[in-house]
């Protein structure tokens, strides 16, 4: 294919594209995060594991400006950022796809797909340029493999791995900088998977965006990321590159560092 | 589900999705154009009730003044069923709209009387009606009270307002009524100039609703305001925007009114007003529940209750037998309506 030897693997020289430093966040007595410390380096996948409960959808969410930490700091190319809103952060280039499903049942593909970025003539009317729009996602999704029966459809018709395709496409397109994936795979058929897997390969290796996905299958995981941050009890536990570990290492990691967590609760216990 | 094995992967031809060679999928296709123009339902009923009473009543129904009485009568709803239907789309509702048809027209009669030029006194009287608005909007959203309180409590407070700010006292004459020149005959002199603007209120709603930025973000907060807000569409301001908008058009279509009959009763309550479009955006094919509403079929609804109304009357049946037949046009509307959003859910593309 190309004429490189190996993609480089993302270094850290440079600021980081986005770091945490000591991110806590509570919900009433519930300390959800305990001090989450990560980096992300440009053009990198970083995988998010770790039990439900954890806090990875927590960690999502203030990082694309849906909650606010109590505590710690978010550094984008090294400036520290404080977002009030989901705007505040997409002005930042930060792009999510959520677990649960962000379409809009009653609007039709293509207007799914330009949802808050709407292409409309000037003036105080914003008339819908809706031949075009429907041109452009017809394209976008032909160029993505994404197949739906018509860009007309209402996305209440679609089934629910062809909306998952489409609000991945959705983000894709719009992701200027960081793209947070909470679960993309969820609701897929493993063709769906595949195609979104390559999606994100396929932006990921363009270097243009850094990208953090969350999921709870291994072998998705180690086909997508580069390294991989397993998260324990609102803490990053183990921080691993892929290319230096395999799944059965992985396993043991983060077996011994839940015997570990056992051991520590059970001595406080005691 | 057991002709899974048909998986059309190619689509760019136009057939119908969910086209299947079942009963179900034939009878999808039959409904399909109700399914997606819910005007459609109540238009064919409005048309059918017009040739009913024309038969039965003759030319009593279809002569001008009969028709001219029941447009004088939808009109008004229906221009505040069309600003509503911005609400119900969004899963709100605005309680006012109705008050505030009647308050607006006040407004501009006090400021006249206290010497405001009647062009000026009208504009504030929209601006006032606008501020109206906007305080539901802002209250619903910023205080989170739900949209049904706030504009109740709007509700009572102008109408309240009009009793204190008129001494109980009829309004007579309202400036332009019955005048000649052209601003007079525009604002609603003219006999026809009410439906006219109310026709072109539904025009321009519809654009709004269907073609703007502005409507696409209305369907997508009412639809999945999480989605919406995740999306990047700002749903408070989206929000506020829609109860102006209607508070705006419900007191145009007052000032209107006023002009055309020319005196303003204190003792009218806007409840009578609201309740009416409400139905009007049921029987159109609104449903309550959010993400979907057509302004033509709100302008139909208002029209069928009109036709209603007046083939009623007219065939000497007792005006009481109206509101039962309203009520059952209602239920019947809305129980459509959920059955086709049913429909469509069920009708997976494929």
């Amino acid at each position: 294919m190309s004429a490189e030897p190996v993609p480089t693997p993302p270094v850290a020289d440079g600021a980081p594209a986005l770091e945490v430093r000591g991110l806590r966040k509570s919900f009433g007595a519930l300390a959800v995060l305990q001090g989450i410390d990560l980096v992300l380096h440009p053009g990198e996948v970083l995988g998010l594991v770790g039990d439900n409960g954890a806090g990875k959808s927590t960690l999502v969410k203030i990082i694309s400006g849906l909650f606010k930490q109590d505590d710690g700091d978010l550094l984008i190319d090294g400036e520290p950022v404080s977002f009030r809103s989901v705007e505040g952060a997409r002005d930042h280039g930060i792009e999510t796809v959520y677990q649960d499903l962000a379409l809009i049942p009653q609007l039709p593909v293509f207007q799914n797909l330009f949802l808050g970025h709407e292409l409309t003539t000037l003036g105080p009317l914003r008339l819908l340029r809706k031949g075009e729009m429907r041109r452009l996602s017809r394209q976008y999704l032909n160029d993505i493999h994404v197949a739906v029966p018509s860009v007309d459809a209402e996305a209440a018709q679609l089934s629910g791995g062809q909306r998952q395709a489409i609000a991945v496409a959705r983000a894709l397109r719009a992701a200027r900088k960081i793209l947070l994936l909470d679960e993309p795979l969820a609701a897929m058929g493993a063709r769906e998977s595949r195609l979104i897997i390559d999606l994100v390969k396929d932006l990921a290796s363009s270097g243009r965006v850094s990208i953090i996905v969350i999921d709870h299958n291994y072998a998705h995981l180690f086909e997508l990321c580069d390294r991989l941050n397993v998260m324990q009890g609102g803490r990053i536990t183990v921080n691993q590159r892929i290319d230096e570990t395999s799944l059965e290492q992985l396993t043991e990691l983060m077996v011994s560092s839940y015997l570990r967590q056992v051991e520590e609760v059970r001595n406080a216990g005691a | 589900m057991e002709s899974g094995a048909t998986k059309s992967a190619v689509a760019p031809a136009p057939t119908p999705p969910g086209q299947q060679r079942d009963a179900r999928g034939r009878a999808y296709r039959v409904l399909r154009p109700f399914l997606y123009q819910r005007e459609l339902t109540p238009l064919l009923i409005t048309i059918g009730l017009f040739v009913y009473f024309t038969i039965k009543a003759g030319s009593n129904f279809t002569d001008t003044l009969s028709l001219n009485s029941a447009a004088g009568y939808a009109g008004p709803v229906a221009a505040i069923a069309v600003g509503e239907v911005m609400l119900l789309v969004l899963g709100e509702i605005d309680l006012s709209a109705g008050q505030v048809f009647l308050f607006c027209p006040w407004v501009m009669y006090w400021l006249h009387n206290a010497g405001v030029p009647l062009f000026f006194a009208i504009v504030l009287a929209l601006v006032a009606v606008c501020v109206v608005g906007a305080m539901n909007g802002l209250i619903t959203v910023l205080l989170e009270v739900p949209s049904f309180v706030t504009t109740l409590a709007t509700n009572f407070i102008l109408y309240g307002a009009v009793l204190v700010g008129s001494n109980q006292l009829q309004a007579s004459p309202i400036p332009l009524t019955g005048g000649n020149s052209f601003a007079a005959q525009a604002m609603g002199a003219w006999k026809w100039s009410e439906i006219l603007w109310v026709l072109g209120i539904t025009i321009v709603m519809t654009v709004v609703l269907t073609r703007t930025r502005f409507g696409v973000r209305t369907i997508a907060t009412g639809g999945n305001i999480v989605g919406a807000a995740e999306a990047g569409v700002p749903i408070r301001r989206v929000k506020v925007w829609a109860f102006t908008l209607c508070s705006f058009l419900a007191g145009l279509i007052g000032i209107v009114d006023a002009i055309k009959y020319g005196t303003l009763d204190p003792g009218n309550f806007g409840v009578d007003y609201i309740l009416y479009a409400i139905g009007a955006c049921v029987i159109g094919g609104t449903a309550l529940t959010g993400g979907r509403g057509t302004m033509i079929g709100a302008f139909i609804g208002a029209i069928l209750i009109g036709v209603l109304e007046d083939g009623l009357t007219l065939t000497g049946v007792s005006t009481n037998d109206f509101f039962i037949w309203v009520g059952v046009v209602i239920i019947f509307a809305m129980a459509l309506n959920v059955q086709f959003d049913r429909l469509i859910a069920r009708s997976r593309a494929r």
